[in-house]
């Protein structure tokens, strides 16, 4: 395998852990849509970013991406407050709005430089390997780096040696990742209130406020960092998916925040071995990945998922049928009418049944030995009467 | 009990507005320490917005709320709150234990970690409501007596000296209603007040000792024997009011 898929893995499997952890906390609080809106609005950020620095892996584009992103949740927010505009409406007339300006300023001012509208839209993960970061031998001990980072060594003209330390998305995306991992577990207590019971958060002194604007900024400054890699609508992808399949897995928060990351990491190694032997977007199969693993944890999870839920009915619905013809039996057990009333061949008449139906709960209910049949009559076994004597006593 | 001229909480004209719509006409209430008081009034009276303003949940345009003569957020460490069992969203992944430790992080401050001692707390508070079967228990699988005996064990392990409740027994049946109140009566034995938003006008008598009548303005407060008559009532719940007794 060539170093350059591996870069790739490594740039997926970063960026996957780095948006489900706070991805977990936007399921949790009902905003992934915000994560949709930032995603777009931080544009014109970046887009002003650019013209500042000229370089497309500057930082600065991160912070300045953030700034956006948080001042899309504060225009959010206002326009909720004005109480004309619903939540869901605010954020579809911010975004677009912010998005735009981004549009607007690229086609004016940038149509030229390498900064196009279907980068930022979709990314591509297989070129981020080959924005590299290097970094010349005065600047560092470049033992100490071959020992830390043991790199390859590249000899670069007469003296000057360069070290390559690797696809700048890596270490963007390193630094997001424990920058996030440290906020959560710094702030987790802080967090989990907040987004549990904001006004109790309040009444003791640990404002929701300041956790959901540090929440909102790290999700601004993931967002723009995963930009490189996956680009703007597939990064919602890699924010909700992951989070929202592992929320149907668990009911412990810490265990949804690991879960999340590694439902994270496979999507996207099983989505890059995809695009891989298949020869699609990487970024497009890793978020089809998020999908397809979500519904099969969708249908498979034991006790809520679609399967087990829908065998459950289905069983409830026969153990229903069979408990109304216990109880039929059992209310005429012992008078004159109960020959009649017992009748395997008539009892679909007697309960209004589809003559399949009945023949079918007859069948289950033998099964269960709840009854048992004698020549043409249905009887009760102790086991069917104890059971029709609990459902008429609830 | 403290020296009876200083008051547990002191609302002083308070205005409360959503928008240029007032919530709150005014109000002034003093609740004296070591008693159990009702906020009654019809719905869209304001009395949980006036809970809300007290906590320092909402603005007020006007006025003022002193907590042992000092503002709430000085007194933070001394008030337990009970909010409305509808207020969370009961599908979030965290069990019984987890969520009475919350009461515990006031005390905490930011950053650090509930520890043992505050497990322990936790559980006491959990054998005070008889929940402590339920420790690992999903909150989701929770009934709501048994949610608002949670909500109510994590107001106690902030050890309050004052505790305000908003609904504490909504949707909950009478075995819970009566444990539920017994506690509080418990509380007020103790010394604490404790100031709960109540709906069910036949049990005022019974339950509470102090009555705060409100329909966005303050009508009346006090002792429920001189502050409880029908003509308070009246005024308070205008013609709609069926319920009628002297007592």
């Amino acid at each position: 395998m060539p170093i350059g898929n591996l870069d790739i893995i490594l740039i997926a499997v970063t960026t996957a852990s780095a948006c489900a952890l706070p991805g977990v906390f936007l399921v949790l609080r009902r905003m992934t849509l915000m994560s949709d809106a930032i995603s777009h609005a931080i544009l014109p950020g970046i887009v002003l970013a650019f013209f500042l620095t000229h370089s497309l892996s500057s930082p600065l584009l991160i912070l300045a991406a953030g700034a956006t992103g948080v001042l899309t949740v504060v225009f959010v927010e206002l326009l909720q407050k004005t109480k004309l505009v619903k939540e869901d409406a605010a954020i579809g007339l911010t975004f677009p709005a912010l998005f735009s300006i981004g549009v607007i300023l690229i086609s004016r001012y940038a149509s030229n430089i390498h900064l196009d509208i279907d980068a930022v839209l979709l990314g591509e993960l297989a070129y981020a390997p080959l924005n590299r970061l290097e970094v010349f031998i005065a600047d560092l001990n470049p033992l100490l780096l071959y020992v830390i980072l043991h790199i390859q060594v590249q000899l670069q003209g007469y003296f000057s040696f360069s070290f390559d330390l690797g696809p700048m998305s890596l270490y963007v995306m390193g630094v997001l990742l424990v920058l996030n991992l440290a906020f959560i577990m710094i702030f987790y207590k802080e967090l989990k209130l907040a987004t549990f019971d904001a006004s109790l958060a309040a009444t003791l002194g640990l404002s929701p406020v300041l956790i959901h604007y540090g929440l909102m900024t790290l999700v601004s400054m993931t967002t723009v960092g995963a930009f490189d890699a996956v680009g703007s609508i597939l990064v919602v992808a890699l924010i909700v998916g992951p989070p929202a399949t592992a929320y149907l897995m668990t009911d412990n928060l810490t265990r949804m925040l690991i879960l999340s990351v590694v439902i994270g990491c496979v999507n996207a190694v099983i989505g890059y071995w995809f695009a891989y032997i298949s020869n699609v977007s990487i970024a497009g199969a890793i978020a089809s990945m998020t999908f397809i693993v979500f519904v099969l944890v969708f249908l498979i999870v034991p006790n809520r998922g679609l399967i087990a839920i829908t065998r459950r009915h289905i069983r409830q619905k026969w153990e229903f049928a069979q408990t109304m013809l216990v109880i039929h039996l059992f209310n005429h057990e012992g008078l004159p009418e109960a020959e009649a009333e017992s009748e395997v061949a008539h009892l679909h008449e007697h309960l209004q049944w589809e003559p399949t139906f009945a023949s079918r709960v007859v069948r289950y209910a033998l099964n269960n030995r709840y009854v048992s049949q004698k020549a043409a009559q249905l009887i009760l076994t102790d086991r069917g009467r104890t059971i029709a004597q609990q459902a008429l006593v609830q | 009990m403290q020296a009876l001229d200083s008051k547990a909480i002191e609302v002083t004209d308070l205005t409360v507005a959503y928008q240029e719509t007032p919530v709150l006409w005014d109000i002034d209430l003093d609740v004296p320490p070591g008693v159990l008081l009702a906020i009654v009034g019809p719905n869209g009276a304001g009395k949980t917005t006036l809970i809300k303003a007290i906590l320092g949940l909402v603005r007020p345009a006007a006025g003022n709320v002193l907590i042992y003569n000092k503002p709430y957020a000085t007194q933070r460490r001394i008030v337990g709150y009970v909010p409305q069992r509808g207020s969370v969203d009961w599908d979030f992944p965290t069990n019984v234990l987890d969520v009475v430790m919350m009461g515990r992080y006031g005390a905490l401050g930011w950053i650090k970690r509930p520890g043992s001692r505050d497990r322990e707390l936790a559980m006491h508070a959990l054998e005070k409501v008889g929940m402590e079967n339920y420790t690992t228990r999903q909150i989701s699988q929770l009934s709501g007596g048994q949610q608002q005996r949670v909500f109510l064990a994590r107001a106690l392990v902030q050890d309050a000296t004052i505790y305000l409740m908003d609904e504490p027994f909504q949707g909950v049946d009478a075995t819970t209603e009566r444990a539920i109140i017994s506690l509080l009566q418990e509380l007020r034995e103790n010394g604490k007040t404790v100031v709960v938003v109540h709906h069910d006008l036949q049990t005022v008598t019974d339950y509470f000792d102090w009555v705060t009548l409100l329909n966005i303005r303050r009508i009346a407060s006090g002792p429920v024997k001189d502050t409880f008559t029908s003509e308070n009532l009246r005024e308070t719940y205008g013609g709609r009011i069926a319920f009628m007794k002297n007592r």
